[in-house]
């Protein structure tokens, strides 16, 4: 009990508050509180910073890029494993698409972008996304080149990687549905979507709700799939809140900026955290 | 759908009418298509990257994966990773050490740590003790990005940076929050009379820790040790934060490097891949079971 409160306390809790204390001064790794400095950190990334938000359009730059996150990389995860969760369900060879979609969720984020830039490469002799332009007689694309599908490109990666832990909740949620509630769903055509949509999802509602803020919570935390696969480029069109955070503080030595950047990063999952909080406390008393 | 044929029985899926029959040939088939194409859409990628490590650099560079009869296959991309030859020093050899070094006891400490606050959590009172853990769930949200600067400092002082050591223990502390959620909500389920009745017994709540609490949280503890031991495999930021030297960085900052210097030299890249892929595919493959309930039960209470 002892060992494990002292390693949060270390690792965890201290470590917030000096960060908070950290964000209110210019500095580097070495010497975080060089030169106190009040907001004037959160004032220029929130006013003064277009790599971290970008007033005018297109307005790819971090604090934007994490807003998209959250919605096409959650709506992207949920909508994939409820689809495979549900379909799969009606098939004798349930297991193996089920395998498949796993798969992906075992190996490093740094592997999975290996596998995304090849995907994505440019050479129509490598990249099989260019590969099929080259068979529709349209040019090669830079996906992760230009600032408008930089980030978009990401999200799919994101997506293909987390697809697995939906689908793994949604399969145990949608199994543990009634018997009337599946035999509704065996009808066929549009009898079976209506029944989809009436019936069996709204009766899913808690572990949906439970796979909806484990992704944002992900895509807030998210940082590796970026950094491997664009460094967060080109330019800062790819960034997102949690990559400005290791940028500022390690490339650029910026201990204290990089700080403010950290603590909007946990203002963002306060709602989060909150919800989560909540949910334990019902469980308990239920 | 084995018994369709038994007699005086029908089944409601397969409709009586020509229509239903035409419609649920074609919803089946509908369902069989997406199942394929989404089955594609994950296996693909990794498939072309498999290929493409057994591939030459200059079939790799000239002719996509897909066709397969360019270029012949080789074992040299392998070879070539894991001997470092012709590339920075450590090869993945050494990398692959070091992950295995990081990973092994960074699953057992935390896990160890967790087991013990679990049981507290569950079964002993004391003051504040729901809030104490709520506060603990609440640090399962905490980006790693806030506690960067204020642990690498402590390090320094400590002359820890670059340690296996801090590292063991920087995965020990970040596993924590999720191993207590998940091991208290299964310990707490553990049946409140057999704990009473141990303790009338005289069984001293270490005595009941140990032959009681733990043999019967052992699925529960498996789970959370496959997901503690890929998660801690596949760690690259911790590493890049807190190794700092390049002896002893794990495999995934030996591909992001390999990356950095040979970023379109895929057969190579892949090679360097699928070797840190090898194991936690093994282990999924060979353990499933448990991985698939450690989500779930991580899950249904969250």
């Amino acid at each position: 009990m002892l060992p494990a409160l002292a390693l949060l306390g270390v690792f965890l809790v201290w470590p917030v508050i000096r960060t908070t204390h950290y964000s209110l001064y210019k500095g580097s790794i070495i010497r975080p509180t060089r030169e106190f400095v009040g907001l004037a950190n959160y004032q220029r990334l929130l006013t003064d910073d277009p790599a971290f938000l970008k007033t005018a359009w297109p307005a790819w730059s971090a604090l934007f890029n994490s807003a998209v996150w959250v919605v096409l990389f959650t709506g992207g995860v949920i909508a994939m494993g409820l689809l495979v969760a549900v379909l799969a369900d009606k098939v004798r060879y349930e297991r193996l698409p089920k395998a498949i979609v796993f798969l992906p969720l075992v190996i490093s984020f740094t592997a999975a972008s290996v596998v995304f830039r090849l995907v994505y490469a440019t050479n129509p002799n490598i990249g099989m996304l260019n590969a099929g332009r080259q068979a529709l007689g349209l040019e090669p694309y830079a996906w992760l080149g230009e600032p408008n599908t930089a980030s978009l490109a990401i999200i799919v990666a994101g997506i293909w990687v987390w697809t697995s832990l939906a689908m793994t909740i949604l399969t145990a949620a949608y199994k543990a549905l009634p018997e009337e509630v599946h035999e509704a769903a065996s009808l066929d055509g549009a009898n079976a979507w209506q029944a989809f949509w009436r019936v069996s999802l709204p009766q899913m509602k808690g572990p949906l709700i439970v796979v909806a803020v484990t992704m944002i919570i992900n895509a807030l935390k998210a940082i590796d799939l970026v950094l491997v696969m664009s460094s967060g480029g080109p330019g800062f069109s790819s960034r997102i809140v949690g990559f400005t955070v290791y940028w500022e503080i390690f490339t650029n030595n910026k201990a204290g900026y990089g700080s403010a950047a950290a603590v909007l990063l946990l203002i963002l999952m306060v709602p989060m955290m909150w919800r989560q909080m909540r949910q334990i406390r019902k469980a308990d008393a239920g | 759908m084995t018994d369709v044929a038994a007699p005086g029985r029908v089944n409601p899926a397969i409709p009586v009418t020509l229509s239903g029959r035409l419609t649920h040939v074609i919803t089946r088939g509908g369902v069989r298509v997406v199942l394929v194409v989404v089955a594609l859409l994950w296996l693909i990628p990794s498939l072309g990257l498999l290929v493409t490590s057994f591939r030459t650099r200059a079939a790799s560079s000239q002719h996509g994966w897909w066709e397969l009869w360019e270029g012949g296959f080789t074992l040299d991309n392998y070879d070539q990773v894991l001997n470092s030859s012709g590339l920075p020093p450590p090869g993945f050899s050494d990398n692959f050490v070091n992950t295995v070094i990081i990973s092994v006891p960074g699953t057992i400490f935390p896990i160890t740590v967790a087991a013990f606050a679990a049981y507290a959590f569950a079964w002993l009172d004391f003051r504040c003790r729901d809030w104490i853990f709520l506060g603990v769930v609440a640090l399962l949200v905490v980006p790693l990005q806030v506690t960067w600067v204020p642990v690498l400092k402590i390090f320094n002082s400590l002359d820890m940076t670059g340690s296996f050591t801090g590292i063991w223990l920087a995965h020990t502390a970040y596993g924590l929050p999720f191993a207590i959620f998940l091991l208290r909500n299964f310990m707490a389920d553990i049946p409140r009379d057999l704990i009473e009745s141990a303790r009338v017994d005289g069984a001293s709540d270490l005595r009941i820790f140990t032959k009681m609490i733990l043999p019967l949280s052992m699925p529960a503890i498996a789970a959370l040790g496959i997901f503690q031991f890929v998660w801690v495999w596949n760690d690259l930021m911790n590493a890049i934060v807190f190794l700092q030297t390049p002896e002893k960085f794990p495999l995934t900052v030996g591909i992001r490097n390999l990356l950095g210097q040979y970023g379109n030299e895929f057969n190579l890249l892949a090679a360097g891949a699928f070797v840190s892929m090898v194991v936690p595919i093994i282990v999924f493959f060979t353990l499933q079971r448990f991985f698939v309930r450690g989500i779930t039960a991580g899950a249904v209470k969250g």
